[in-house]
């Protein structure tokens, strides 16, 4: 047997993945992942988020963050999930900064390491960091100089925390705080998702009722069970009953890796339509992290009728990203800074 | 010419079913005898060992010294100096340098750099297809004549099996051990990670089992059509194990070894993107980890090796899966095996034979061995030293390894390589 107590090293190792999240405090420090986070700090951040959704639609500007530089570094493509970051910051009256590194440092050969310690040098609060690479937000998080926080605004196939963060909110503001007795289904191409593998962490973290997964096997990544969900292959019993429908995109190079046969048959088997809802709870929400493909795994009317949530999903990332960006910097503000927000 | 006593050590050689306490006589750089007394020996020089094992030197059947191609990571002679310090008195590289070792004239340039080095002996695998582009054979029998001791295509794949079953009745013909990284590339389709619940949960690109063992039964086919000798390189699955048994029962000719890395690590490892345990093959899970140690102890599998590879810092200083695999191994290949007998995972002969004799068995070499007239490569052992080891004071190049402030009990203390004292611990 590996003596556990002889295995420490260097940054990252012997730290617990989480761990890095929070201060000595127990304060949310980084936003990388939702998995390790407590029932208590996940109600926190929607609780907060909820005092952030009035700001939105009256006063639209709070002085929280004042002073502070954030800077949205997008390794990879991606329009709301930076828009509303960077909306949020805005409005929390921060200094932002859009990186597009795909067009910059990196494809000119720099490490990833030098751009973020040139960064760095600038005086920047808060990273936003989005790459293709899962497990790049840790290793950034422990990598960066103290008073920087890290939000993982998607890594890979790993975690989108903050995705599915509002994902929570929505079903929330919707179904009620007790998700003991709800029923989730997620339908789609979990095998690539981290918005899915956040969102099933958070659902457990919240003690939802039962979380379904469903998916042809080519789509399901090995042993999910594990994280703690039940796997169904037909959508018609997956869905049967659920109180959430989540749906997830599906990219259309999957046709190429041999995991599909083509968009056609997708929708025919697992395509989200009216009549397939009805299979749900008739007060059922369907949910969506976008973008849509239209008649792919959502059918239009689906996606625009009454059950749809998905726009709000859009509006509450606002909030849910302004309680997350106010909690992390906030955790080591000046005292100065603890007292406006008290006021 | 000079002559050598080791003296009142436990003298340990797997090859000669010995274990005991007595003294090694050395003449001329070779084993000249081993017993009590020697009549008429006079020794210039004697090594006093009382409480020391005495074992022949290990054999480290794959360890890549990066150099002819990345000296920028290492080269042959930072790499054989490290080696003499761990025990390891002959190490055998794979032929993805760069250039390959593919002609005559890299093995020269190759065993050129290790003489001027003056340390750790090197010998080569040569490149089983030209370029180990897997389409045209290589000149096999001119590698041979150069010193190649096999052949290996190492991790690049040779798509088309015609050519693979050409190769090894090539080989075959000459006599030659093909060494076989099995890998189905299409299965391990750039994962950098065991596909289970630890890849899931990360969400890392998955490599699964069948990317090892569909590998492993295609080539089990083509060794049984060709009778070409072969031997299995760095299994990772418990399955492999069970696939080497039965073709072993079934009379072919085949052998396989393991990483010392990948019997103590797991999955597990990897779970807070640890870069330092990435490699490849990967690590899996505790059930294989313990499937392999199990192919150890009962001898299916014949050698431990290091595996070793160096990198520069850059190259683990990125996100898991844009760092390069790989672990600077050669200074861990002792301690992690010793570690295995001191928690009576198997016993210390077993141990030995599979860093000694077997290794050098499979690569057809004199050495490994105590008996009269081998070459004397021995490596002296103090097996009480309990030590840490600090990624930081490696005598390798590469600092990369994922057992830094692991403690150890059992120190090398002296390493001879044809009866000269190359690295004495103090």
């Amino acid at each position: 047997m590996v003596n556990k107590a002889t295995r420490k090293t260097d940054n990252m190792i012997g730290k617990d993945l989480w761990n890095i999240q929070l201060d000595n405090n127990g304060n949310l420090k980084h936003l990388l992942t939702i998995e390790g986070l407590s029932t208590e700090m996940l109600t926190s951040i929607l609780d907060t988020a909820e005092t952030f959704a009035g700001v939105n639609e009256s006063v639209k500007k709070v002085p929280l963050l004042r002073g502070k530089t954030i800077v949205n570094l997008f390794f990879e493509a991606s329009t709301r999930t930076r828009t509303t970051f960077e909306l949020a910051a805005k409005r929390l009256s921060a200094d932002v900064l859009n990186i597009n590194i795909s067009t910059s440092a990196t494809s000119k050969g720099e490490s990833l390491l030098d751009t973020l310690r040139n960064l760095e040098a600038m005086q920047c609060d808060m990273f936003i960091v989005r790459h293709e690479s899962s497990g790049t937000a840790h290793f950034i998080a422990n990598h960066v100089a103290p008073h920087i926080s890290v939000l993982n605004a998607g890594d890979g196939r790993h975690a989108h925390p903050t995705q599915a963060l509002l994902d929570m909110f929505t079903i929330r503001r919707n179904k009620g705080a007790d998700f003991g007795k709800l029923r989730v289904a997620i339908v789609g191409d979990l095998l690539h998702s981290r918005v899915a593998r956040s969102q099933i962490h958070a659902l457990n973290i919240l003690n939802t009722g039962e979380i379904r997964v469903v998916a042809p096997k080519t789509l399901l990544p090995k042993d999910i069970e594990q994280m703690g969900v039940s796997v169904y292959h037909d959508i018609q019993s997956g869905i049967k009953d659920a109180d959430v429908v989540i749906m997830l995109r599906l990219q259309k190079e999957r046709m190429q890796g041999a995991l599909l046969p083509s968009e056609q048959e997708y929708f025919q088997l697992y395509g989200l339509t009216e009549e397939r809802l009805k299979a749900a709870k008739p007060d059922a929400i369907v949910m969506h992290p976008g973008p849509i493909n239209r008649g792919v795994e959502i059918d239009s009317t689906v996606a625009d009728g009454p059950q749809s949530v998905i726009l709000n999903q859009v509006t509450y990332g606002i909030a849910v990203r302004m309680a997350v960006m106010s909690m992390t910097l906030g955790s080591h503000s000046t005292s100065d800074d603890k007292q406006r927000k008290s006021s | 010419m000079s002559r050598l006593l080791i003296q009142n050590g436990r003298v340990i050689d797997p090859a000669n079913n010995l274990d005991q306490v007595t003294n090694i006589y050395i003449s001329d750089g070779k084993i000249f005898a081993v017993g009590d007394a020697c009549e008429g020996f006079q020794a210039d020089q004697t090594i006093e060992a009382t409480g020391h094992y005495v074992i022949p030197g290990i054999v480290d059947i794959c360890a890549r010294l990066r150099e002819p191609g990345l000296e920028y990571k290492a080269d042959i002679a930072s790499e054989t100096v490290a080696a003499t310090s761990a025990g390891i008195t002959t190490l055998c590289i794979p032929p993805d340098t760069d250039p390959v070792i593919d002609e005559p004239a890299v093995v020269e340039l190759i065993h050129r750099k290790v003489k001027n080095a003056g340390h750790a002996n090197v010998v080569a695998l040569g490149a089983l297809t030209l370029g180990l582009k897997g389409e045209y054979l290589s000149e096999m029998a001119a590698l041979k004549t150069a010193g190649c001791v096999g052949l290996s295509n190492a991790r690049s794949p040779v798509h088309n099996t015609l050519v693979i079953s050409r190769a090894f009745e090539y080989a075959a013909t000459h006599n030659m051990t093909v060494f076989i990284e099995a890998n189905d590339p299409w299965l391990s389709n750039k994962g950098c990670a065991h596909e289970g619940p630890v890849s899931t949960r990360l969400g890392l690109p998955p490599i699964p089992y069948s990317a090892e063992t569909a590998s492993i039964a295609h080539y089990l086919e083509l060794i049984t059509d060709t009778n070409v000798r072969a031997h299995f390189c760095r299994l990772s699955c418990a399955r492999s194990v069970e696939m080497i048994n039965q073709a072993k029962t079934m009379g072919l000719n085949v052998t396989a070894d393991v990483s010392a890395h990948q019997l103590h690590l797991t999955e597990m490892d990897i779970s807070s993107f640890n870069s330092q345990c990435h490699v490849i093959p990967p690590l899996r899970n505790q059930r294989d980890r313990d499937a392999l140690r199990t192919g150890i102890s009962h001898n299916i599998l014949s050698a431990i090796c290091s595996d070793h590879q160096p990198h520069e810092i850059d190259a683990k200083q990125a996100p898991f899966p844009a760092t390069e695999p790989g672990i600077s191994a050669l200074e861990t290949l002792l301690p992690l095996t010793l570690r295995l007998v001191n928690d009576g995972q198997m016993n210390l002969t077993t141990a030995i034979s599979k860093l000694t004799k077997e290794p050098a068995e499979i690569l057809g070499i004199n050495r490994g061995t105590l008996s009269q007239n081998a070459a004397a490569d021995i490596c002296i052992i103090n097996p009480a030293t309990e030590w840490t080891l600090d990624a930081n004071s490696l005598i390798s190049q590469g600092r990369n390894t994922p057992f830094h402030g692991w403690n150890f009990t059992g120190k090398v203390s002296q390493t001879l390589i044809d009866g000269k004292v190359i690295y004495s611990a103090n």
